[in-house]
């Protein structure tokens, strides 16, 4: 549906309404022949396993998923990791993770999208260009950026260039200082700008053109054109992106494990409170579950916090408009 | 969310049950590279009245692994057993099966079950089942491992990780190995030139690998004996750690080389004069290098220390849900205490690796002579196996305070009180 309705735009082609035609069986029956499936699948993976783990987070569930009554530690789990310096110290780092990281992609994808509209040339080319990026796996992506170009050797691509203009050879991962953040923050906005920027550029699409030739008409170039034309109409496209850049960077997990998990485990710095539940409740094979589920109510709320308050925010600029 | 390995690839299977030192096992992520289809082999005779069982491995890296253990299930008269190889996440795999009414009827484990597995009751007692061969087996690997003074896995094959060095490059310099941890620092200095670094022990300065080594090599152990605390929460190891963030401050420590410290490439490509790496290197070490390097247990640290080195097992486990444990506690019992033919044959075979009986490693050829048998000498005398009670929360809250202390300069008093109250709760459950 998302992907039709991105492609309609990029292809600038309307939507079109077929008449309504008799359907065999009755619409009911159809619509449950469609949605069940996905009803089922929706309810079984998704909203019991919620339940269940809500459940689960108030026993001291270790191996089991059926704790027996002795087990049940009323909000245990969640007073420890509320105390736990460790988890409210990632829960901190990725507050402001999130605050740097949202606008930034935010700017970058945008930015991307403005220019891509304005070349004429080869201009499908340079969308699929930075569409790839969204193909590749985090894993590999994060192991291309470990291994290759941020190794902290001598001989690291990144360390390459710095060493021939005179620098030192940085151990960008060890974590003396926060340049960790660098090969962190690049790794995602490779990895996520160009999804983006593909939705921006849907986005773009929907402004009529003749808004454009009313604003030219009055005078309005550039910059005047961006802010009072381009950016009030992405006004729905930015609270959905918004939106989807704070869940995704409270669900930071794979691109950081990957790229600063060593055998030995996973360094103090730069983890997102999801590698610390895991690494506590299921690392090294152990099923510590039902401190695994507190964290996880934990998060979810976090979460549902920032969304609630981000859509108030919206609701409120467009109400003042 | 996808849990892959960091860094995988083949051959390097079985150290990641060492990796439990700081309490984040990797064994899985390790061989998550291999090439094995996974699917399950049979062995052919199936008669009535014999007990079905399933015996679960996770993948070896080496090549023959599969065959053999698949011909030492099929040679079992007693019952039929089908042997599962299981690629990818194997710990999670057994941990989740587990929970479930198809559990393995025999599984390894990374040094044994955990103690939750032990206190959940998914595994059964398996000290009769050793019974008086208990005394044949390495004591410093089945001691930690004991618990609720029970054993709960027979130990299938010893694995390790030593400190290799160049001797050329020390002779040059008029250097004796080290014994004492001011003698590897001196030495590390004084071997650093442009191109060569010192001492290597990973990309994070060591602190993965060389967590727990640490605190054995300044004569602590990691739970103290009454079971209720930490045991290295002392001044003197307060000074270990100092004393080994100011070798990371100083010049002789490499920080970065080509490859991990499980990967002897580092050392073999001579970016380092000395790495801290596994037994399991040793065949490649030799093909590359032949005479020209030694081997050694991680230096005494501070006047109390000795030398230590790593060690660990996979260890044959009975799952207590199986169709048949009886049965199943009979052929882990055959494999793993009697069959010595076989046990050496899995042990030295395919890649290099101790059996867990001592007396066996005489008759296994790469431990007879040379760096192989120094290997089995140093886990005899100076082998340490993390204890069962040292869990994944405390080793999680040990690995980040030690990053802090050594990576970060804070305070070795403060950063340690933090796991010793992790340590607290956690022990406290297990008591």
């Amino acid at each position: 549906m998302q992907a039709q309705a991105v492609e309609r735009s990029l292809t600038g082609e309307r939507a079109v309404t077929s008449g309504r035609r008799r359907v065999v069986g009755g619409r009911t029956f159809w619509f449950w022949v469609f949605v069940a499936p996905f009803l089922a699948g929706l309810l079984t993976f998704v909203y019991v396993p919620i339940v269940w783990s809500g459940y689960l987070s108030l026993f001291d569930a270790r191996n089991t998923v059926t704790p027996r009554p002795d087990q049940f530690v009323g909000f245990g789990n969640y007073v420890s990791l509320l105390t736990d310096k460790a988890f409210l110290t990632s829960l901190g780092t990725f507050m402001v993770f999130t605050v740097v990281i949202v606008p930034l992609t935010y700017a970058f994808s945008l930015g991307l999208a403005l220019l891509l509209q304005r070349i004429r040339v080869a201009r499908t080319f340079f969308r699929s260009v930075f569409f790839i990026p969204t193909a590749v796996s985090y894993v590999i992506a994060a192991m291309i950026w470990r291994l290759s170009l941020f190794n902290g050797a001598r001989f690291g691509m990144v360390n390459t260039i710095v060493r021939s203009l005179g620098g030192t050879a940085v151990g960008w991962l060890s974590g003396d200082t926060p340049v960790y953040w660098v090969v962190l923050v690049s790794l995602r906005l490779w990895l996520q700008s160009g999804f983006y920027m593909i939705l921006f550029i849907a986005g773009l699409n929907r402004i009529g053109q003749d808004m454009y030739e009313a604003a030219a008409l009055d005078g309005a170039t550039g910059w005047k054109l961006f802010r009072h034309i381009t950016w009030p109409q992405l006004a729905s496209t930015t609270a959905a992106i918004v939106l989807l850049l704070v869940i995704s960077a409270f669900q930071a997990f794979d691109e950081f494990y990957n790229t600063l998990a060593t055998i030995g485990g996973y360094p103090p710095f730069a983890r997102p409170p999801l590698v610390y539940l895991y690494l506590i409740s299921l690392g090294g094979g152990s099923q510590n579950l039902g401190l695994g589920s507190a964290g996880t109510m934990i998060l979810t709320l976090v979460i549902v916090v920032f969304g609630v308050v981000q859509l108030v925010g919206t609701r409120r600029l467009e109400a003042k408009r | 969310m996808t849990h892959h390995a960091p860094l995988g690839g083949r051959g390097i299977s079985r150290r990641g049950l060492l990796a439990a030192s700081t309490g984040i096992a990797a064994t899985a992520v390790l061989s998550a590279c291999g090439t094995n289809s996974g699917l399950s082999s049979s062995s052919s005779s199936s008669s009535v009245g014999k007990a079905n069982l399933s015996q679960w491995y996770h993948e070896y890296g080496e090549d023959g692994v599969q065959a053999a253990v698949t011909k030492y299930a099929a040679a079992y008269p007693k019952a039929s057993v089908s042997v599962k190889w299981t690629t990818g996440d194997y710990e999670k795999a057994v941990s989740a099966a587990l929970l479930t009414q198809t559990v393995p009827d025999v599984f390894e484990y990374a040094n044994g079950p955990t103690a939750d597995m032990i206190l959940a009751g998914e595994v059964l007692d398996l000290t009769d089942v050793l019974g008086s061969a208990k005394s044949q087996f390495n004591a410093s690997i089945i001691t930690p491992r004991i618990f609720r003074d029970k054993i709960w896995a027979i130990p299938q094959t010893i694995d390790m990780q030593m400190l290799y060095y160049r001797k050329s490059l020390f002779d040059k310099a008029g250097l004796q190995p080290p014994t004492t941890f001011a003698a590897l620092v001196d030495a590390a200095a004084k071997l650093t030139t442009k191109d060569v670094g010192g001492f290597y022990a990973g990309s994070d300065s060591g602190v993965g690998v060389l967590g727990l080594l640490l605190l054995w090599a300044a004569g602590f152990n990691s739970i103290s004996s009454d079971g209720k605390n930490v045991d290295f929460d002392d001044p003197a190891f307060y000074s270990a750690l100092a004393a080994y963030k100011a070798f990371r401050d100083g010049t002789g420590l490499l920080r970065n080389a080509s490859a991990e410290w499980y990967d002897a490439a580092p050392f073999i490509n001579g970016e380092a004069a000395m790495q801290w790496t596994g037994l399991w290197a040793l065949p490649k070490v030799k093909a590359a290098l032949g005479d020209d390097f030694g081997v050694a247990a991680f230096p005494a640290i501070g006047s109390a220390g000795k030398p230590a080195v790593a060690a660990g097992a996979y260890g044959a486990c009975v799952a207590a849900k199986g169709t048949d444990p009886d049965a199943a506690k009979a052929f882990v019992k055959w494999l793993w205490v009697d069959q010595e033919d076989d046990q050496v044959e899995f042990s030295t075979a395919f890649g290099t690796h101790i059996p867990a009986k001592p007396a066996l490693a005489a008759k296994a050829t790469p431990l007879a002579s040379g760096a192989g048998a120094a290997a089995a000498k140093l886990v005899a005398d100076n082998g340490h196996v993390p204890d069962i009670r040292w869990t994944t929360a405390i080793g999680t809250a040990y690995s980040s305070a030690l990053t802090n202390i050594i990576v970060k300069g804070a305070d070795p008093k403060t950063e340690l009180a933090a796991v010793v109250s992790t340590a607290k709760t956690e022990l406290a459950k297990l008591a």
